[in-house]
């Protein structure tokens, strides 16, 4: 059976991609996802910001109580070799290169335009095989008007892709008026891919304490609608490879994304809840189910349910609960 | 050739050649020596290499005693080794240096010469710890400079290994040792030509080694011994000679001549100084000036003083000496003269008797100047030299003080100056947060590597740990600097925080046509009318030009803060016109990037906005031709404090100790306690509020506050009728402590340090505002006046009486006045509020032994210290006697007390007649278990005294009257005293352990306090056995590799030891119960005390809350061993914390020491990290096993 595909122009044995997330910050379950079947890794991404912040703090912690006493004019001892420009994360690229066959894919979430840029060439010449964009802007301020805001995605992938040559991605976040009318723009700057959704972390309140806390919900299958929705309408649509990410548990979720349009699906909840080897289940279920229903590679039925490709497109943009209902009479 | 010019201090410049000339070397941390050893183990953990391109191995040990046992074995199996150290690290080192010399092995030791604990300790510089090295054999060679150290640290390498005399060189402490000067850095090349194979491997052919066996270090006898000792004689007798070769052969190498004794001064001088240290460069400087008006003076320069070669001594002195006039950085007390000052006469008497004398018999006199750092300066030479002239000078004078009481000072005009106009001098006033230290270190290097002028730097600190004032002192220019001493004529003067102007008077010293630049948030227009009179005054009568910037605004604006560091340096610059404008900026920017390259774009960005933005916000102001200010400066202290604090303590606190005369000085170091809270530093911009509203009345704030300054009250409510308008109080929340209570929690808005930490302990949110708590942080200003009136008032307020509370619990326990308040440690210091409990809970009954640091500097360093006394009188008594033996001083005050307290009960005894049985036993079997029973004793005692008044009015005689006497003089013993011995991890883990161990398994009823950092802090956050695994710190450059010393658990293993491991952000309640059962154990008892402190790199303000997380990773197991419970039948192991809540990584890097690592070696961190999660893991699985055992009621 057929299940190689290929995504943002890398060839992949299997369509499954863990996405980024907090596994693939050790070699070792990289290895065990190469192991496992996974088509390409996605790494976690590293944030400019935290490297900022990183930055600031120890600069801070080591500085703001010098030359204050006779006794003491410091508290560290000097440290010459201090590195805080994400060489932790391209030393794990490298690392990553040297361990498996699959490709590597970085993931960057950068804070002003200068980081986006010099991150992506620094993640280039790390190794990656390719790099998605996890940008997302989430703006409280009312004065920002959310034209500009799209705009400034556009302004970081095209500066991106004009500072390295290896495919670009870019990882989207559903909370857009048209999503399509982006995607489409997206598209015509070349980028390579786009991956949908980005869940965000949602901020939770701690009822005792009074605190707004991080709460990391993991997705579960119901998550896996909407990203299937917007696959299935952009499908066609757009030159750029989609993946489909959110709520991907099982074979028959994947093989539902790869037939809305979907050159890959991302998993990170399921393997964070299953384990990585979970992988190579859904992959030889989908063998199974292909078999079973005679489909002999993933390009038979890549988008056969996509917007363009079912009898009634507008099913993909119903959103009102009580056609739905009556959908079902 | 045209060798790097490098801009470094003294201590840089030994380390540089120490370095690359040895093998093995042998450290411990001490001021003012501490940097060498920090060099070179930063170097090493950078794999940089000596000249035989090997990586020195650098070892931190126990002690300087530790040290130098290391170093004498390490060279006994011939490798080249070297130590560093001062002080009393160099007495410590006093038995092994013996033995090298006596056994003519070749080492340097380098020295930041500084002055010996004897009525106080100081950390400043004079001869005192060298001179105690005299009779050791060890060669000593004396620099003068910076240039000179970096010259002489290989001069004395080459001439120890060619002579085998091993050497001590020595520069002076701070003076030298941190001053920073442009220097002429000696290359790979010189050093290796100066050491060559043969000599190294001559050093190498002496080692012991089995396959040539021999032995060295027998005993000897009466027969022998002598003999023995007098075989090195021809070492000694050419050793100067040789010295004298190596310093040849280095100035063929680098133009640089010295002598064994230089000459500087008039061919035909009548008058000669002779001396040695950096004073001698202020002579040179004195004496080139003097010289060119006429006078015949000059100056003999001691560079090698052992061996004394009087030879060339003689030699170096011109024919036309008639006075010479020796001067010492030492007192030898009792001593017929200090010691150069005696070899001097000698080498003269002795030439003499011999007719070798090339001149008249001189008249030789001798003084003392520059103990501790004392400035030395133009003037006082100028005096000293005056006084030569005279046809009877003062012999065994003093200079520099002024001696009311036996005389021996030398007046002076202290307004000679002889500082050349050529030469830039810049005053800097800063605060320790503010980074001004940093920038002007930065500064003088942009100058010295920048242009060919020559350039010097030398830094003041307070000895507070927060809030500290900074000085700076800046020169450069064409000439050579030979100042060395402060600046007191400037021609620059910052002022980088505005209320210093209210405090000093910071132009006094300022130069005629002097600039001055002031940070101020006032606008220009207004600027003029906000300054002090007598500042108005000298800005116009010295025809000044005033410059202002509001460096916070643009602070603010480029994310830089309160480090305004670069903005007033780029003001500097951008005023004193030393490079043109653009190519200073330029400057500094390259700089920036040199300095912060590393740690990423953003900072590098920030800063220089922050360079960009400062030219804008820089302006001139125009001085009006009139003063118009009635500002006057600010008195030191409230004219209510006692006269001893009006006359001495107000002085040094405003700056003015110098001048204080010796008769006001106390004559053996005793001190009044009490002295804290004259001095009103109001350093904090934002103070605590109370919001009695929502407050909950837990005193969580209370216990936390490292300053004492947050206090509750439980007081009749009636007694707020007459209290101040913005007094706050509320209904006291309880009836355990009667009806009608009212309840304040008041701050001490002007001695508070603004930490947030009781901010951040407090658990009371508001439901409206949730960012509000019970306490919030505000402004201090505005406030400071209302909060001055109702600290008073609170002050006042009766206390609630101590018998009725119940301490046991935390509440109550915070109604106790603490006798420990307002130090000067850091803001939000981890060890303070632990030390402030001991204070409220038995400070009126305590004696404190507190070993050398951080607590000792914040508890005893003039001006003020924090301990106090109660309404009553009583408080703490409070000594320091060294670092290494603070459990053995503590364990003397129990002894003491003991024999005082039997010798008390015996006495009343023989008195039972007098004062009647009944008392009598009483006094002998009082329990004094709790507060009560403490009371009730103390009013016993008083019936007692008097009672036996009556009788001494009675005319008892003989030996009545004797035991009388006595048992009047020690009737208070009969009341319990709480011995307690402090200190922190390297005093009780490292130096002062072997004492520390004994002390604890005597059995004797001492309490010891262990202020654990897991650094040595105070010296600036050095490794000790305490630090864990996996820790950056000082001496642990790439990570501790060794697993944290588990003190609790060898103490328990004595099983008679009252041990407990607490940390009170973990658990404040266990920590009250820990401090309250070792009192009550009769027996020894020692705490271990998490402290968190900024050498951990973290947010002070929430250090509770990493209190918390070392304990729930298991790295800081909270657990109470008390031996009474075994009495019972009992496990007297209790573990008191919940197991590994957290891994160690989500504790460990909540501190910059632990994921620092991660930045510079992140595999090593993350080995270390793995080791230290196992290290964790395993000593709570000990824990856990020794909590599940079984008492013997249950066998």
């Amino acid at each position: 059976m057929d299940l190689s595909t290929k995504y943002l122009g890398l060839n992949l044995k299997s369509p499954i991609v863990p996405s980024a997330g907090p596994l693939s910050t050790s070699i070792d379950n990289i290895k065990a996802m190469e192991d496992a079947g996974a088509g390409a890794v996605v790494l976690y991404s590293l944030f400019e910001e935290e490297i900022e912040h990183e930055a600031l703090e120890l600069d801070h912690y080591t500085v703001a109580n010098t030359d204050s006493f006779p006794e003491a004019q410091s508290f560290f001892p000097k440290q010459y070799d201090i590195k805080i420009e994400g060489e932790e994360y391209l030393n794990h690229i490298r690392k990553a290169k040297e361990s498996v066959n699959i490709p590597i894919i970085g993931s960057l979430n950068g804070k002003k335009l200068g980081g986006w840029v010099d991150y992506a060439k620094k993640i280039e010449q790390a190794g990656a095989d390719a790099l998605e964009l996890n940008i997302y802007i989430l703006s409280a301020d009312h004065k920002k008007n959310s034209a500009a805001i799209e705009s400034s995605y556009l302004e970081i992938v095209k500066s991106v892709l004009e500072s390295v040559t290896i495919p670009v991605a870019v990882k989207l976040h559903p909370f857009f008026t048209s999503i399509s009318e982006l995607a489409v723009k997206l598209d015509k700057t070349g980028v390579k891919g786009l991956v949908l959704f980005n869940r965000f972390y949602q901020p939770d309140i701690d009822l005792e304490k009074l605190e707004v806390i991080p709460n990391v919900l993991l997705s579960t299958p119901m998550d896996l609608r909407l990203p299937l929705r917007w696959t299935a309408i952009l499908h066609g649509q757009v030159k750029a490879d989609l993946a489909a990410t959110s709520g991907i548990y099982s074979a028959d979720d994947a093989l539902k994304m790869i037939m809305a349009g979907s050159k890959v699906t991302q998993m990170l909840s399921c393997l964070l809840k299953n384990g990585i080897p979970h992988i190579k289940k859904v992959l030889n279920q989908m063998v199974q189910w292909m078999e079973e229903h005679e489909y002999e590679s993933l390009n038979t039925m890549r988008g056969s349910m996509s917007y363009v490709n079912i009898a009634d497109p507008a099913q993909f943009e119903r959103a009102n609960y009580m056609k739905v209902l009556h959908s079902y009479k | 050739m045209e060798r790097k010019k490098v801009t470094i201090d003294g201590n840089e410049a030994a380390a540089y050649v120490a370095f690359r000339t040895n093998e093995v070397i042998a450290i411990y941390p001490i001021t003012p020596s501490s940097n060498m050893g920090e060099w070179c183990d930063a170097w090493a953990a950078e794999n940089k290499k000596n000249i035989w391109n090997e990586i020195p191995s650098v070892s931190e040990l126990q002690s300087e005693g530790g040290a130098s046992g290391s170093v004498h074995g390490a060279l006994q199996t011939g490798s080249l080794t070297t130590t560093f150290t001062a002080s009393q690290g160099l007495l410590l080192m006093i038995p092994n240096m013996f033995k090298i010399a006596g056994e003519l092995t070749s080492t340097v030791f380098h020295v930041s010469a500084r002055s010996i604990a004897a009525q106080a300790l100081s950390i400043f510089g004079d001869h005192s710890d060298v001179m105690s090295t005299r009779s050791t054999g060890f060669a000593l060679l004396s620099s003068n400079s910076v240039q000179e150290v970096m010259d002489f640290a290989l001069i004395s390498q080459a001439a120890t290994l060619k002579s085998r005399v091993p050497f001590l060189h020595f520069f002076d402490g701070f003076r030298t040792s941190h001053e920073v000067m442009k220097i002429e850095q000696l290359t790979e090349n010189d050093i290796r030509s100066m050491i060559t194979d043969e000599m190294v491997i001559a050093h190498r052919n002496r080692a012991l080694t089995p396959d040539n066996p021999f032995m060295r270090g027998t005993a000897q006898n009466p027969d022998v011994y002598f003999q023995g000792r007098e075989t090195v004689n021809q070492f000694y007798i050419d050793c100067p000679g040789i010295v004298q070769d190596q310093m040849d052969i280095f100035a063929k190498l680098t133009g640089r001549q010295y002598r064994l004794f230089d000459y500087y001064g008039a061919p035909d001088a009548e008058r000669i100084i002779v001396m040695m240290g950096s004073g001698a460069e202020a002579v040179e400087e004195t004496v080139e000036y003097l010289t060119k008006k006429g006078e015949k003076v000059g100056i003999l320069k001691v560079r090698l003083y052992r061996p004394f070669s009087i030879d060339h001594f003689i030699d170096a002195l011109p024919k036309s000496t008639k006075v010479i006039t020796v001067l010492d950085r030492t007192k030898e007390p009792g001593a017929s003269g200090e010691p150069l000052y005696l070899d001097i006469v000698n080498a003269i008497s002795e030439k003499h008797i011999n007719g070798e004398l090339k001149f008249a018999y001189p008249r030789i006199t001798g003084g003392r100047y520059g103990l501790s750092s004392k400035e030395f300066t133009p003037a006082m030479i100028k005096g000293v030299y005056d006084e030569m002239k005279k046809s009877k000078p003062k012999n065994h004078f003093t200079i520099g003080i002024v001696d009311d009481v036996t005389n021996t000072s030398l007046e002076y005009d202290a307004t000679f100056s002889v500082e050349p106009d050529e030469t830039f001098r810049g005053k800097f006033y800063g605060l320790g947060a503010d980074g001004t230290v940093g920038a002007n270190k930065n500064s003088i290097k942009i100058i010295g590597e920048g242009t060919k002028y020559f350039a010097q730097g030398y830094f003041v600190y307070d000895s507070k740990k927060s809030g500290s004032t900074t000085v700076s002192h800046l020169r450069f220019g064409p000439k050579e600097i030979k100042s060395t001493y402060l600046i007191n004529k400037a021609n620059f003067i910052a002022c980088h925080q505005q209320e210093f102007l209210d405090k000093m008077d910071l132009l006094d010293d300022a130069a005629e046509g002097a600039t001055f630049l002031l940070n101020t948030l006032v606008p220009k227009e207004k600027v003029w009318d906000n300054l002090p009179e007598k500042a108005q005054k000298d800005l116009i009568e010295k025809k000044m030009k005033f410059f202002i910037i509001d460096a916070y605004k643009v602070g603010e604006e480029t994310g830089m803060g309160v480090r305004i560091n670069t903005i007033m340096q780029t003001c500097f610059f951008a005023i004193s016109k030393i490079f043109p404008r653009d190519e200073a900026i330029a400057m500094i920017k390259n700089s920036i990037k040199k300095t912060y390259g590393s740690k990423g774009e953003k900072i590098v960005q920030m800063n220089f906005d922050a360079v960009d933005k400062t030219l804008a916000n820089l302006f001139e102001v125009e001085i009006p031709p009139k003063v118009t200010s009635t500002i006057k400066l600010a008195d030191a202290v409230s004219e209510k404090a006692p006269q001893f604090v009006q006359e001495v303590t107000a002085r040094i606190i405003s700056g003015h100790g110098d001048s204080i005369p010796v008769s006001k000085m106390p004559i053996d170091g005793t001190y009044p306690t009490g002295t804290a809270m004259w001095e009103k530093r109001n350093i904090a911009l934002d103070v605590p509020v109370w919001d009695d509203e929502i407050c909950i009345q837990c005193n969580k704030c209370v216990i936390v506050c490292p300053h004492a300054s947050i206090r509750a009250k439980v007081f009749d409510e009636k007694l707020v009728s007459n209290a101040p308008a913005t007094f706050k109080s509320t209904k006291f929340k309880g009836k355990d402590l009667g009806e009608g209570m009212a309840y304040a929690l008041q701050v001490a808005v002007e001695d508070c340090t603004g930490c947030g930490l009781c901010v951040d302990v407090c658990p009371v949110k508001n439901k409206k505002e949730t960012k509000f708590k019970a306490i919030n942080m505000k402004a201090q200003l505005p406030i400071r006046e209302a909060e001055r009136a109702n600290w008073d008032y609170f002050l006042g307020l009766p206390e609630y009486d101590r018998t009725k509370l119940n301490i046991s619990a935390i509440k109550d326990s915070q109604f106790l006045v603490p006798l420990f308040e307002f130090s000067g440690a850091c803001s939000g210091c981890g060890e303070t509020p632990y030390i402030k409990l001991v204070s409220q809970l038995f400070g009126d009954r305590a004696i404190i032994a507190n070993a050398t640091g951080c607590s000792s500097i914040y508890g005893g360093n003039l001006p003020t210290t924090p301990w106090t006394k109660n309404k009553d009188g009583r408080g703490p008594a409070w000594s320091n006697s060294l670092f290494e033996d603070n459990a053995e001083f503590g364990f003397g005050f129990r002894l003491s007390i003991d024999a005082h307290n039997n010798q008390a009960k015996n006495l009343i005894k023989k008195f039972s007649n007098e004062i009647g049985e009944a008392l009598v036993t009483e006094l002998l079997n009082a329990a004094q278990k709790d507060e009560a029973g403490i009371y009730e004793q103390r009013e016993r005692v008083k019936i007692l005294k008097d009672k036996l008044s009556v009788f001494m009015n009675d005319g008892i005689k003989g030996e009545k009257l004797s035991d009388l006497v006595h048992l009047m003089s020690l009737a208070d013993y009969l009341v319990k005293k709480s011995v307690w011995i402090m200190g922190g991890d390297g005093w009780a883990y490292d130096i002062g352990y072997g004492g520390l161990d004994h002390v604890l398994a005597s059995g004797k009823n001492v309490n010891v306090l262990v202020l654990d950092t897991e650094v040595y802090s105070n010296t600036g956050g050095q490794a000790s056995k305490s630090t864990p695994r996996g820790a950056v710190a000082k001496f642990a450059a790439a990570g501790k590799t060794m697993p944290k010393k588990d003190l609790g658990l060898i103490a328990m293993t004595y099983g008679n030891i009252y041990v407990a491991k607490v940390a009170m952000g973990a658990n404040d309640l266990q920590t009250l119960k820990a401090f309250i059962e070792a009192e009550a154990y009769d027996g020894p008892s020692l705490i271990i005390a998490y402290s968190h402190c900024i050498a951990h790199g973290i947010d002070m303000s929430t250090g509770m809350k990493n209190q918390k997380a070392a304990v729930d990773s298991g790295h800081w197991p909270l657990f109470r061993y008390n031996p009474d419970l075994t009495k019972e039948g009992k496990n007297p192991f209790k573990l008191e914390s919940k197991g590994l809540k957290i891994p160690f990584k989500d504790y460990a890097y909540l501190e910059t020491r632990y994921k620092m690592l991660t930045k510079s070696h992140p595999e090593i961190a993350a080995k270390l990290l793995l080791e230290a999660q196992v290290d964790t893991e395993t000593t709570w699985k000990t824990y856990e096993q020794m909590a599940a055992l079984p008492g013997t009621e249950n066998k």
